[in-house]
């Protein structure tokens, strides 16, 4: 019995072996096929973005992912020709306000409200809670109207305060959610030493809360580059709009015969802005999550 | 330390306290300093005795009454009108009830300068929320004078002038670091959204546009437009219809891809996982107007290459206008959804993704031991993990993806064009609707009663998510 067995047993285990590796490689195959069609699917319009924009011709019919005769006109004729370096500043502009602003006001104020128990505290997280509910373009459209007759559009510094007190609600639920979750005790311990209580902040609880601190940042510096509703509405003359605002009516204006420039300003808008995302995709999607459970 | 010290230290003064308010008559009820303050605020600390008090809530009231005097047109034996008398209070509350009397007309000697009715109305706004403010300190004021009288009268020792400002100062710390903030929220977010709930109540649209023209309250007007004239209802349905379709669609589909996309990376049989996942995050990376605008150009009828692709091919005998034929709409809107599905999946599988990281080896362990096969693990094990961490990003994302306007927007700025629908086209969404009825058509007071209703379906679906998470209970 034992003979046989010894003698049966590996030959029939190397054949159920053997099927199951073909089934395996299969699978394999099958897997990564299916990685290989989404990979070209996601990688191919960047790719012919990309292409056009060294393509030597200005026109749509004529854009290829793998352009012929590669040139650098286009990039040129974007600087010189058009007022994308003007609108590239602008954008920074926001940004850097917006980054500044967004992240001071909304970690204080985060601070406050998980730390600090006074009158009208719970009153003003609701009236915040339900101020986060209201979609940011509904308050735009209105920030249009009272703009329009106050006379105060096309102002970049309006622009980015605007789109600060719009994120400050939903960045300030954050930054509390976050500092709800540090330890009191080495706020109580400072406290006994004798430190003021912006002491404490400063040097206590600010470099605790770095990681919320980065994703507001990158959040709020990002926005400014890729918002269309609030520009739209609150900036006018062409040398105060932003590269997205620019990139729009290229691509509307003229539509067939200038396409390569867009492709161009494109790669330029997108390149930072995608190599600032991959590095820090951690932050950002445990940021997400951070703000979803928080409501 | 410091806290025993602050209450032992008014000590003496209580003293001094009981003595001072004796000569104002023992006796006095509570209610008559209450209503002094209430007549002439800080009258009724005055009679209690208690000078920093009334001078602090005097403060008060003489930059009320200066502000308003100051800023108006007062002066002796006037004939009173609040539109040419009126200072920045009395004027406000008029511009606002009445929107403005004097339309700008041609005389003799030019333009005569008429009423703006917006720039009244927000002016009337910002002094109501003024006086609102203001009406707490008065409010504050009779409550203190009525409760340190009705202190005293019961023979407890009252909290002198000086002690009670301490013990402010304290607390106001918190609300001296909150007041930028808030004063940029005041002035950026909540008088915007209080002046666009009026607008809906008003008739300022492209036929009555101030300084030209004066504008008028008409109650619910466009709300009954939107409503009961059928154009306008026909309209509003079916932007609703296919914005729910488009909601639910949009979510349904990313997340699907997302979470099977994380599974596959996840399983031990793919190679070079991270490879992999870096390319699949790059359309999330890319900034999402770009890739929008270069799907438009790729889905161009005239000139883009995916037309003409399908002619090279012999799939279709002629160019297909995508976006622009109003015979194919939902042509337009499978395009839009997939467009999204590219721009949408990369973020729901980078968080499955960190969710499948986390759950242990061994449930996996354990169910096959117990003799489930891979699907069985997947429905059993993975999906109800990774749901219930997924859910609230679910709902944001269909919260989101029903203000989606980005998509739309540059995708196809709403078109095919619908003749049956109001400045709309097919795939135009309820904000894109409403972006071209604020900015193209300038309708602003029907963009605000839709401004309104976005709210309201939003908010509803806000508070339900809200509801189950943790955020209500921490207040």
């Amino acid at each position: 019995m034992a003979a046989i067995s010894v003698r049966t047993g590996p030959r029939r285990r190397r054949s159920v072996e053997g099927r199951q590796r073909v089934r395996d490689g299969l699978t394999d195959t099958l897997i990564h096929l299916l990685l290989l069609v989404v990979a070209v699917i996601v990688i191919f319009p960047l790719l012919w973005v990309v292409g056009s924009s060294f393509g030597p011709s200005g026109g749509l019919a004529n854009a290829s992912p793998v352009p012929e005769n590669a040139t650098f006109d286009n990039y040129v004729h974007l600087f010189t020709q058009t007022n994308y370096g003007r609108w590239y500043l602008n954008s920074l502009y926001v940004a850097v306000i917006n980054m500044v602003g967004s992240v001071g006001l909304s970690a204080l104020c985060g601070w406050v409200f998980a730390r600090i128990r006074f009158r009208g505290r719970k009153a003003s997280m609701l009236g915040i809670l339900i101020l986060q509910m209201f979609p940011s373009f509904l308050t735009a459209i209105a920030v249009y109207m009272l703009f329009l007759n106050f006379g105060l559009l096309d102002s970049l510094t309006g622009l980015a305060l605007v789109s600060i007190a719009a994120a400050l609600p939903y960045n300030t639920w954050l930054m509390k959610g976050y500092t709800d979750n540090l330890p009191a005790s080495l706020d109580e311990a400072a406290a006994l030493d004798g430190a003021g209580r912006l002491t404490i902040f400063r040097k206590i609880v600010l470099p605790l809360m770095r990681p919320m601190l980065t994703f507001v940042a990158i959040t709020s510096f990002t926005v400014p580059w890729m918002d269309f509703i609030l520009p739209r509405l609150l900036l006018q003359s062409s040398g105060k709009q932003t590269v997205a605002l620019g990139l729009f009516q290229m691509i509307t204006d003229q539509y067939s015969n200038d396409f390569t420039t867009f492709a161009a300003g494109a790669v330029v808008l997108a390149v930072p802005i995608t190599i600032l995302y991959i590095a820090l995709q951690r932050h950002l999607v445990t940021g997400a999550m951070a703000g979803a459970e928080k409501g | 330390m410091t806290t025993t010290e602050t209450t032992e230290l008014p000590a003496p003064a209580p003293d001094r306290a009981t003595r001072g308010p004796g000569r104002a008559g023992p006796g006095l009820p509570a209610s008559v300093p209450g209503i002094a303050s209430g007549l002439v605020w800080g009258a009724g600390q005055l009679i209690n005795r208690q000078a920093g008090k009334a001078a602090f809530f005097f403060a008060f009231f003489a930059a009320l009454i200066g502000w308003e005097i100051a800023t108006g047109n007062y002066y002796a034996g006037m004939q009173f009108t609040p539109r040419l008398n009126g200072g920045f209070f009395v004027r406000g509350l008029w511009g606002l009830s009445t929107l403005g009397t004097q339309p700008r007309e041609m005389t003799l000697t030019g333009l005569t300068e008429g009423d703006n009715s917006i720039v009244l109305m927000a002016n009337g706004l910002i002094s109501l929320l003024t006086l609102a403010l203001l009406a707490v300190v008065w409010i504050w004021s009779i409550r203190d004078a009525a409760r340190y009288r009705a202190d005293l009268n019961t023979g407890r020792r009252p909290e002198t002038s000086r002690g009670y400002f301490s013990r402010l100062w304290e607390g106001a710390f918190a609300y001296i670091v909150l007041s930028p903030g808030l004063i940029l929220i005041v002035f950026m977010s909540v008088l915007p959204v209080l002046f666009g709930i009026l607008v809906a109540f008003t008739d300022y649209n492209r036929d009555n546009l101030p300084p030209k023209n004066l504008v008028h309250w008409v109650g619910f007007e466009n709300f009954a437009t939107i409503f009961a004239v059928p154009s306008w209802t026909a309209t509003f349905t079916g932007i609703l219809g296919w914005t729910l379709v488009w909601a639910v669609l949009a979510t349904v589909t990313t997340y699907a891809a997302g979470l099977l996309l994380a599974v596959v990376l996840a399983s031990r049989r793919v190679r070079f996982p991270r490879v992999w996942r870096s390319v699949f995050l790059l359309p999330w990376a890319v900034p999402a107007i770009v890739s929008a605008l270069v799907f438009r150009s790729m889905f161009n009828g005239q000139f883009g290459p995916v037309s003409q692709w399908l002619v090279d091919m012999g799939i279709t005998d002629e160019r297909v206008y995508w976006f622009t034929d109003p015979s194919h709409p939902s042509l337009a809107r499978a395009v839009a959804l997939l467009v999204n599905l590219w721009l949408g999946f990369p973020f729901f599988m980078a968080l499955v993704g960190g969710v499948l990281a986390n759950i242990p080896d061994s449930y996996y362990e354990a169910a096959r031991i117990d003799g489930a096969g891979p699907l069985q693990q997947f429905r059993h094990i993975t999906v109800p993990i990774v749901q219930r961490t997924v859910a609230p990003l679910i709902v944001l994302s269909f919260v989101s993806n029903f203000n989606n306007f980005g998509v739309i927007y540059f995708l196809t700025e709403g078109g095919p064009d619908n003749v049956e629908y109001r400045f709309a086209g097919s795939t135009d969404l309820l904000v894109t609707w409403l972006f071209k009825l604020t900015l193209d058509n300038r309708l602003y007071n029907i963009g605000a009663v839709m401004s309104l209703v976005i709210f309201v379906i939003v908010g509803a679906i806000s508070v339900v998510n809200l509801n189950r998470t943790k955020a209500i209970r921490e207040l």
